[in-house]
């Protein structure tokens, strides 16, 4: 399979001062949680984060776009008063709420070498949406 | 940019005539070759931003400007709540109050560099920067209102530094309005052990060099000579700045459209100042102002002790601290007549002119000091707030270089220990927990601080008086 089209995946793209995050799923929730991982990308590579321990994270906004972008500053808010990196994530809808996971350890600055910490999620390129050919595609600017 | 969408007023000014939804032109300040290389999104943003409610005379951008969130980054606008108008997260940007501080060290450059080396491992030992990292105070619930409504003051009072310190910060160190009740739970517990600390991204704190004086007499009465050296700091509110601007650009979009305010992107989300989410957004906002200046503060005290024993002859002395992301009200005159603005500044620096109130009495003959941080391992400069700039701009100018590439650009362009090794044969000593953070804020990754210091001064924003470079540099 094509790496560049198989999903679920993430990528960054380009925004001058700040990263574009975005995510790729064969659902809307797996697109949620590669969005995730691609703002943890932003700090540290998420291949050195080991999945230890969970937390529960909970978050509702009016609509799915305003609520990628309560998902994504709940984990800045959890990663930044826990001094935690995530790697991996479980995202639930029930509605307009999102119930979900989000997996990693302690910052260990030696192994993990963090680049640079994310102020919050942003509205600019805020999108959520289903390609053509059904993938589901969530994204954003971060501010760092 | 294509330079035909704009009528161009004289040399350094561009103008965007008012079309469709704009109440107000938009008016770019910088010279042709900034405007060509700015991203189209800046005109955008600044038509956009001409189009919000209550918006006074036009909606502007500093040489520097750059795509930004809602409001371009380097933009500038003043609003009249008298005509409904409307106060923005998104116009303050997430990092309220960041600011740039510098201060004499009563050194010169050779005695800088006779104990640079241990000075810099010393001040990267003793400043908490990069992710993760804490501060030695830990606030209390009571503690940290006191030190929401008291900013620099409050640090002053729990001893860190001096009381003199206070004239030579904005607002004479302590943001009056500040309402430690709106700002929430969650960012008060984001920042409970991050008091004192840099941060990181383009954050530092430098040990610099006064490299050239411009303006002889302006020099001489901002303390600033060649060869003299200076310390300086550029940081912001930490995580509870992030978290209000985070906040309150929800609230404000959700709220927005109960106003029947229409915005043509939602990251212009705003209230009108005369609102419960507006006023709730400006006391919340003035308590970050405090804790930015109270965060400065401190890091001011930790390096007054690390300079105090290395170099016992040294002397920390305020030059000034000025913020470039906030919403002040202030009295500015519009067609000859006196009125009260709400002027947002994101990315952009005060700069008042000879002789305003609200400039130091030692300096207020000269006009207020502009710090303009330039990106890790390049210069800085010291400008004046010019007399000229309140017409203009209402009193404001440029705040840095601005990136001229991207982080991920930039990491594929540089790699952090060669950018450090380089820096080092040049010397200059950069510290830093993060390679890839160094190779992210790469003095190439910057546009010209120059070019954009020269366009303010030839636009009549400000005037030059020293250009500073670096010796050490603790990048967060």
């Amino acid at each position: 399979m094509n790496h560049a089209t198989s999903i679920p995946r993430w990528e960054h793209f380009d925004h001058m001062a700040d990263i574009g995050v975005r995510g790729f799923g064969a659902t809307r929730e797996q697109a949620f949680e590669q969005a995730a991982v691609a703002l943890c990308a932003v700090i540290a590579d998420p291949v050195n984060v080991a999945p230890r321990e969970a937390v529960a994270i909970e978050c509702e906004a009016p609509d799915e776009e305003l609520l990628l972008a309560e998902w994504l500053n709940a984990l800045v808010f959890e990663m930044s008063t826990r001094k935690m990196l995530f790697s991996r994530f479980v995202v639930r809808f029930e509605g307009t709420r999102l119930a979900g996971e989000a997996w990693g350890e302690g910052v260990d600055s030696s192994r993990h070498h963090p680049a640079v910490e994310v102020k919050g999620a942003t509205y600019t390129e805020l999108k959520v949406s289903r390609q053509q050919d059904g993938t589901w595609v969530a994204q954003c600017v971060v501010d760092v | 940019m294509d330079l035909s969408r704009f009528k161009r007023r004289s040399e350094h000014e561009w103008e965007i005539e008012p079309h469709g939804a704009m109440r107000v032109p938009g008016v770019i300040y910088a010279t042709e070759s900034l405007v060509r290389d700015m991203d189209d999104k800046v005109y955008e943003q600044v038509v956009n931003v001409a189009a919000l409610p209550g918006i006074v005379k036009a909606s502007y951008a500093m040489p520097d400007a750059h795509w930004g969130y809602g409001f371009p980054i380097g933009g500038v606008a003043a609003f009249d709540p008298e005509e409904g108008g409307i106060v923005s997260a998104g116009g303050v940007g997430y990092d309220i109050s960041c600011g740039v501080r510098s201060l004499h060290t009563g050194l010169s450059a050779r005695q800088v560099r006779a104990v640079q080396e241990r000075l810099a491992d010393c001040l990267y030992a003793r400043i908490p920067a990069g992710l993760g990292s804490t501060g030695s105070i830990r606030l209390g619930a009571s503690e940290m209102d006191a030190m929401l409504t008291g900013g620099a003051r409050w640090a002053v009072k729990r001893g860190y530094g001096e009381a003199a310190d206070l004239e030579r910060i904005e607002e004479g160190g302590c943001m009056a309005q500040a309402k430690p009740d709106c700002v929430s739970d969650r960012a008060k517990q984001r920042q409970r052990d991050e008091m004192g600390t840099l941060g990181s991204g383009n954050h530092y704190l430098e040990v610099q060099n006064v490299a050239q004086v411009f303006d002889a007499e302006l020099a001489r009465a901002f303390g600033l000579r060649e060869g003299a050296t200076l310390l300086t700091i550029h940081c912001g509110s930490r995580g509870l700045g992030h978290q209000i601007g985070t906040e309150f650009l929800k609230r404000m979009a959700i709220a927005g459209s109960q106003h029947g305010i229409r915005l043509p992107d939602r990251e212009l989300a705003c209230a009108p100042i005369r609102s419960p989410v507006g006023e709730d957004y400006l006391g919340a906002m003035r308590a970050a102002i405090n804790c930015a200046l109270a965060n400065r503060q401190i890091l001011t005290h930790l390096a007054r002790e690390v300079f105090a024993a290395i170099v016992p002859a040294a002397r920390l002395e305020l030059l000034y601290d000025v913020s470039h992301n906030t919403c002040k009200v202030e009295q500015h005159v519009v067609d000859g007549v006196k009125r009260e603005l709400y002027v947002h500044r994101k990315g952009a620096t005060r700069a008042f002119g000879p002789g305003h109130p609200d400039v130091p009495p030692a300096l207020r003959a000269f006009g207020q000091p502009v710090l303009i941080g330039g990106s890790m391992g390049t210069a800085s400069y010291v400008l004046a707030g010019a007399e000229s700039g309140e017409a203009r701009s209402f009193a404001s100018a440029c705040h840095g270089a601005g990136r001229a590439m991207s982080r991920h650009q930039a990491t594929k362009q540089w790699n952090g220990r060669h950018v450090i090794d380089e820096l080092a044969a040049r010397g200059i000593l950069i510290r830093s927990p993060s390679q890839r953070g160094v190779a992210e804020e790469a003095p190439g990754a910057y546009k010209d601080v120059s070019e954009v210091v020269d366009a303010s001064e030839a636009a009549g924003l400000a005037k030059k008086v020293a250009l500073l470079e670096p010796l050490v540099c603790i990048k967060g």
